[in-house]
């Protein structure tokens, strides 16, 4: 039976009419809310094929959601959203697993298995999807492991790693299938200067050594506009403004300035919206001069 | 002056329809692992190593428990059953006690507190930490490969330590009635072998001591898997294990012993 989706999920990943060869993810008028919160508003974007592209926006502002959607753990209340040409939302059962087969992720702390030592994590995917014999599951674990430049650590304990460690294994584990498609969830969070380097280095080329495809969903301004090809910003569940790093760099628009330099107050207020002022709060209300 | 009255009916309200919505999920888990356990069967590995995590390694609480409740029975047994003349029944006394309640009982008590509060902590701990969004992203079911062997492992191990309950907590009531107290040791025996039925008697309390297995497993899993991935959510997930498997395990235990016996 798993041959034959594998074959169907293969004739629809590379044939599929709706899909211009050099479109890879394509999310058309998404909408999409938890309850009645609205996370994402009518959000279009498109990630051309092979390229890196970053969606940037501050914490809560639906960045997760759009890994979510693509995964397809979620799916959105209205709209499209499109990997190779697919509707992820019309993926269920197996060939909602053979897409899944097709896609690395990398998580915001790695969520390594922590039961399990760094060999296994890594050699985790293989064995749950291929049959391999034992010594050629050693030897792609111990050439993933060397590509994030971590081949000794291959009998530690996750819980004997740093972060930045953890997360490389992380990143050797999402890269054993070799996936068409690589989504990184905050891949920065975290990390000391130097590994969130060694990370951003990694990101940049597994890109271009393996042609892969890759979103990845971020608030590190600098890191990220040194390695991507595009960037979207996110806020309030829209897109707000987007273009290439240099663009992004020269950008007028009041909100990527207050973005991209830190400051705290701008569009973004730095304030909380509060019912009552401060001098009511502070009881001061009805005296006179105050 | 409505909305005072309505609250309090509104909140039960509430709490009620979480209650039965609650209840609904875990029936629908229970099935989704039934549905997901052929992985379970066809890796063995997987549950094996599960049945060493919850089994083996409950079998010092287990035996040692298991021991003194038998001196107990030895000594309590020994100090009625000498008012009535009958102080020979020992060994009948300790064995049907421990074979029909206690052993099945007791062991289920102690395995919820000791592996059921492990295994939800796992489960949680790795909902908490994304593993189980991880392995979901990487096409992996978690209800195969993560909760479905944990089941299988404490329906497979809750009997085995209940007969080992039982056979220490004998072994105590013969340490006591037979080596401390002084009864004839033929007698402990056979008065033990004439009242034991292996049907009515072992067999029955091997079946409780089975659903009594699934009960504490699917309570364990269940609250590990809807737990909170925070670390309150997780520890009040773990205490809801044990109180909920205890109150579980009684009840049932009534429910049984009305039906077998």
């Amino acid at each position: 039976m798993r041959p034959l989706f594998s074959f169907v999920a293969a004739v629809l990943y590379s044939t599929h009419p709706g899909s211009p060869l050099d479109t890879f993810i394509e999310f058309r008028n998404v909408s999409f809310a938890y309850g009645e919160r609205p996370i994402l508003k009518n959000l279009n974007l498109t990630v051309p094929r092979g390229k890196l592209v970053a969606i940037m926006g501050g914490s809560g502002s639906g960045k997760t959601t759009l890994l979510r959607l693509i995964s397809g753990q979620v799916r959105p209340q209205s709209g499209e959203v499109r990997v190779n040409g697919v509707d992820v939302a019309t993926l269920s059962g197996r060939a909602l697993y053979e897409h899944r087969r097709r896609m690395g992720m990398l998580f915001q702390f790695g969520a390594l298995f922590t039961d399990l030592s760094v060999f296994e994590n890594v050699a985790f995917p293989l064995r749950e999807h291929t049959r391999l014999p034992e010594s050629m599951i050693r030897d792609l674990v111990i050439m993933k492991l060397a590509a994030v430049g971590l081949r000794g650590t291959q009998d530690l304990m996750p819980g004997e790693l740093s972060g930045g460690m953890a997360r490389r294994v992380a990143l050797a584990r999402a890269i054993a299938l070799d996936p068409a498609l690589m989504l990184y969830d905050e891949p920065f969070t975290g990390l000391d200067p130097i590994s969130l380097g060694v990370i951003g280095h990694l990101i940049k080329k597994l890109n271009d050594t393996l042609g892969t495809t890759a979103l990845m969903v971020t608030h590190d301004v600098h890191t990220s506009l040194d390695i991507v090809d595009y960037v979207y910003f996110v806020a309030n569940g829209e897109i707000i403004a987007e273009g290439t790093p240099e663009a992004v760099r020269a950008s007028d628009s009041p909100w990527v300035r207050q973005f991209v330099s830190g400051q705290p107050d701008g569009p973004v207020h730095f304030a909380y919206p509060a019912a009552r002022t401060l001098a009511e709060d502070l009881g001061f209300q009805g005296e006179s001069g105050v | 002056m409505f909305e005072t009255i309505a609250a309090p009916w509104r909140k039960l309200g509430h709490l009620t329809i979480n209650a039965i919505w609650r209840l609904g999920f875990a029936a629908r888990f229970f099935g989704a692992i039934l549905l997901y356990s052929g992985q379970s069967l066809t890796r063995f590995g997987l549950t094996i190593r599960e049945v060493y995590f919850a089994g083996v390694l409950s079998l010092i609480i287990i035996t040692v428990s298991g021991l003194f409740v038998g001196m107990v029975l030895g000594l309590q047994g020994y100090t009625t059953l000498v008012r009535f003349g009958s102080a020979d029944a020992l060994g009948a006394v300790v064995a049907l006690a421990l074979l029909r309640e206690l052993g099945p009982v007791l062991a289920a008590l102690l395995f919820a507190s000791r592996a059921g509060s492990a295994m939800t902590a796992e489960i949680g701990l790795m909902k908490a930490t994304e593993q189980l969004d991880a392995m979901n992203v990487m096409a992996v079911n978690p209800i195969a490969r993560v909760v479905a062997p944990r089941f299988w492992a404490g329906v497979l191990s809750m009997p085995v330590l209940a007969a080992l309950f039982n056979m220490m907590g004998i072994f105590g009531g013969y340490l006591v009635g037979v080596l401390l107290i002084g009864i004839d040791e033929g007698t402990y025996w056979s008065q033990m072998q004439n009242a034991v039925d292996l049907y009515v008697d072992v067999v029955n309390g091997l079946i409780k001591s089975l659903v009594f297995g699934a009960a504490v497993t699917l309570i364990a899993v269940f609250e590990g898997y809807d737990a909170q991935p925070t670390a309150a959510g997780v520890s009040a997930a773990t205490t809801r294990t044990v109180v909920t498997s205890a109150l579980a395990v009684l009840a049932l235990d009534f429910v049984l012993t009305a039906f077998m016996f």
